[in-house]
């Protein structure tokens, strides 16, 4: 593989053996991941998609909560570059179980493993974990916190589909208070210097999100004119049993995203959606099988995105800085 | 035994005393203040330099004891409230079994003569098993020895039930202390609901949560006449509708613990569990209102809301952690160097509240430093700085945000009955 960041004058190692947040890193730390990533993208599109880079090296997915594809994705990311990878999937908390999260870290280490990947319904569990290994722990989302793969791969997503991040308007719809997905995005994209509108219903409306320097927009139609990315996000059936909206339908109605909300949108306006779709509720089929749509792409991305990570963390990452 | 206080300077809100002067102590009792006593075959402490307050008082502790030995007992419990200056503590009732009968009020009295390095005044549930339905025995529990009545830890959701319970302790006397707090609007939260909610990713409980029972519970001590006192105040409007209550002669008095004044949610950054406490630390906005609470005497009293845990318990998730900060040994170094120290009270004024005014609300008789009275004493060395170290703590429970913080003006002698309690001297 040819990486040479180097040459571009950026710096060839991340500052932390973590990934747990876009909060507390660099922009140029993410510029050199989304550049990684489009190195390691190529590779998924050989025909044998297998590189040496992490052969002898060991990954665990250690998820508290259920997930197909962001696991599968981290998974077949470990193995397209030769890393071990085994799955922990776990229903229950830690604190069900028995065994405390930092017991278990404790376990995981002492096998032997590099990088553990973890998924968790509290905030903060990642980073507990991160302190007490010395292993690198990458965050694939943690409560209503951060997941900032998935933030990665939807910047990655918009770069290469807009040739840029600075200066676009981004929309993020939906319900932003229980979203991590909405946090890393807006973290991320700030950073690279994109302007932010938020809509959703308004219990829904994180209190002083606006503080983070984003606008928050009472109509969706409102938050959409003019944008360049339309980020799109799930909408959980249970939140209506919570009561923070009265009905689905009223949700699809109001909130949900259609060609013709799209209208005042840029013409080539990019809808994006962390998947998994729910269809006719918070986004319609006509707009997800439209041009204008690049979810499964996104997919991909994500997987590109991940190799990079890893790659960055285990091979050129903060652990070999002494030998840089 | 005999024992000479020597030229410290003495503070008594209780009669009014501030002069450099002499205690001698002797057969549990203050025998003699003085500007010079000579006393002969006596033990003398040099308190040059030093403070010398009437023994303080600390309205609201979790001793844990019954049921939760791992994280607190009264043994050791009332171990680190000699060692933060304190005489006597009022005890929450949320223990297992909680505190509504009179048999575990004798029991938690009858350990306390035996292990007990200070005074333990039990506090007793509202409601039979802490469960907000129907009335505990008060009035039995009363004469079993309880100060005052709580269902501390759990809010009474139910107007009814607490129309009832305020209605019902007129009779004898004593205060209802009221933890704050709407369970519909604090549901599942872990820390204020704000920037730093947001921020952190999780579940915030907004101020309304709290003022909203302020203001019910005011309303209903205005309907019963009973006498009101809301337990560990956090935001800016419990502040304000207090002060205005008590504008109106409603019977309301109230309390806040140190960390209230001192700390804000920008401290929970790092997801440490020590930070995590109920009601949570607030913003700076509210953290100056309660310290002007305290200034203009809206807030009576400083208590610790004392609630050790065991580390075990603080090493889990964020949202799995329990609420609580172990309080008793910080206590008065946090009041000396956030409050005195910074000029905002001053020691008299802060003393009162450590002292007459959480005994004036419980009724607990104090006569103070003169002579005939019960030998509870506190000596306080104003210079003295010291890194906060939990490992270093008599209570059980190590959990505080403010390990590793300097403070200022630690209780260097706490004398219990004309007991030694503490000391860091050398007598």
């Amino acid at each position: 593989m040819a990486i040479s960041h180097k040459e571009k004058g950026m710096s060839y190692v991340l500052s932390s053996k973590d990934l747990l947040g876009l909060k507390d890193i660099s922009k140029e730390e993410i510029e050199l991941i989304l550049s990684t990533a489009e190195a390691m993208k190529e590779i998924l599109f050989r025909d044998i998609k297998k590189v040496p880079t992490l052969r002898g090296k060991s990954m665990v997915c250690l998820f508290y909560e259920p997930s197909t594809r962001t696991r599968t994705s981290f998974e077949l990311a470990g193995k397209y570059l030769s890393a071990d990878t085994v799955n922990i999937s776990t229903s229950t908390s830690s604190v069900v179980k028995g065994e405390s999260l930092r017991d278990t870290g404790r376990t995981i280490e002492a096998m032997g493993i590099d990088l553990v990947v973890i998924r968790h319904s509290c905030a903060g569990a990642p980073h507990m974990l991160a302190q007490e290994i010395s292993a690198s722990v990458i965050n694939a989302g943690d409560g209503m916190h951060e997941h900032p793969t998935q933030a990665l791969l939807d910047m990655f997503t918009i770069k290469e589909k807009k040739g840029r991040i600075e200066g676009l308007e981004v929309a993020i719809i939906g319900d932003i208070l229980h979203s991590r997905v909405a946090r890393s995005n807006i973290w991320g994209l700030k950073k690279m210097g994109a302007n932010i509108r938020i809509c959703g219903p308004m219990p829904l409306i994180p209190p002083n999100i606006s503080d983070l320097g984003v606008r928050v927009c009472s109509s969706v139609e409102e938050a959409v004119e003019g944008a360049d990315v339309v980020n799109v996000l799930r909408i959980q059936r249970e939140r209506q049993d919570k009561g923070f909206f009265p009905s689905l339908r009223e949700y699809a109605k109001i909130y949900g995203i259609d060609k013709e909300k799209l209208k005042g949108a840029k013409e080539d306006v990019l809808v994006i959606h962390p998947g998994p779709v729910n269809r006719g509720v918070e986004i319609t089929s006509e707009v997800i099988e439209s041009s204008c749509a690049a979810i499964e792409e996104q997919v991909t991305n994500g997987v590109a995105v991940r190799m990079a990570l890893m790659y960055l963390l285990l091979q050129g990452g903060a652990k070999n800085e002494a030998a840089d | 035994m005999k024992l000479l206080i020597k030229k410290g300077r003495i503070i008594d809100p209780i009669n009014d005393l501030d002069m450099v002067g002499d205690i001698l102590i002797e057969d549990g009792r203050i025998k003699e203040v003085g500007e010079n006593i000579e006393e002969l075959q006596t033990k003398v402490i040099r308190a040059e330099g030093y403070i010398v307050s009437p023994g303080l008082l600390d309205m609201h502790v979790h001793l844990r004891e019954p049921g939760y030995e791992a994280q607190e007992d009264i043994e050791s419990g009332t171990a680190a409230a000699a060692c933060g200056g304190f005489t006597k503590v009022a005890c929450m009732p949320n223990t297992d079994p909680v505190v509504d009968n009179a048999a575990v009020v004798r029991a938690i009295l009858s350990r306390a003569q035996q292990v007990g390095s200070c005074r333990v005044l039990p506090i007793g549930c509202i409601s039979k098993g802490q469960m907000g339905k129907e009335l505990a025995e008060i009035g039995d529990m009363v004469e079993a020895g309880i100060v005052a009545v709580s269902d501390d830890g759990k809010p009474v959701a139910d107007s009814g039930l607490m129309r009832k319970a305020m209605q019902y302790v007129k009779a004898f006397d004593i205060p209802v202390i009221s933890h704050c707090e709407d369970p519909y609007l604090s549901s599942g939260g872990v820390v204020n609901e704000g920037l730093m909610s947001t921020k952190l990713g999780l579940k915030g409980i907004p101020n309304a949560a709290e003022e909203i029972m302020v203001a019910r519970d005011i309303i209903l001590a205005e309907l019963t006449g009973t006498r009101l006192h809301i337990a560990h105040v956090s935001t800016a409007g419990s502040v304000r509708l207090i002060r205005e209550a008590k504008k109106r002669g409603v019977k309301v008095t109230c309390e806040a613990a140190p960390h209230h004044f001192t700390l804000t949610d920008d401290y929970i950054k790092d997801y440490d569990t020590n930070t995590k406490v109920n009601p949570p630390l607030r913003t700076i906005k509210d953290v100056e209102a309660v310290i002007e609470g305290l200034v203009d005497g809206t807030i009576d009293v400083i208590a610790s809301d004392h609630a050790p845990h065991t580390v075990e318990a603080k090493s889990l998730e964020y949202d799995h952690a329990p609420f609580g900060i172990s309080g008793l040994e910080t206590m008065v170094p946090l009041v000396v160097s956030n409050l005195i120290d910074k000029g905002i009270l001053s020691w008299m004024e802060a003393l009162r509240k450590l002292t007459k005014a959480p005994a004036d609300i419980l009724k607990v008789p104090l006569s103070g430093i003169a002579e005939g009275s019960p030998a509870d004493i506190t000596v306080i060395d104003p210079n003295n700085s010291r890194i906060v170290d939990p490992a270093s703590f008599k209570s059980k429970g190590k959990n505080t945000p403010f390990k590793g913080m300097e403070l200022k003006g630690w209780p260097v002698l706490t004398i219990c009955g004309g007991k030694i309690t503490h000391s860091s001297l050398d007598v």
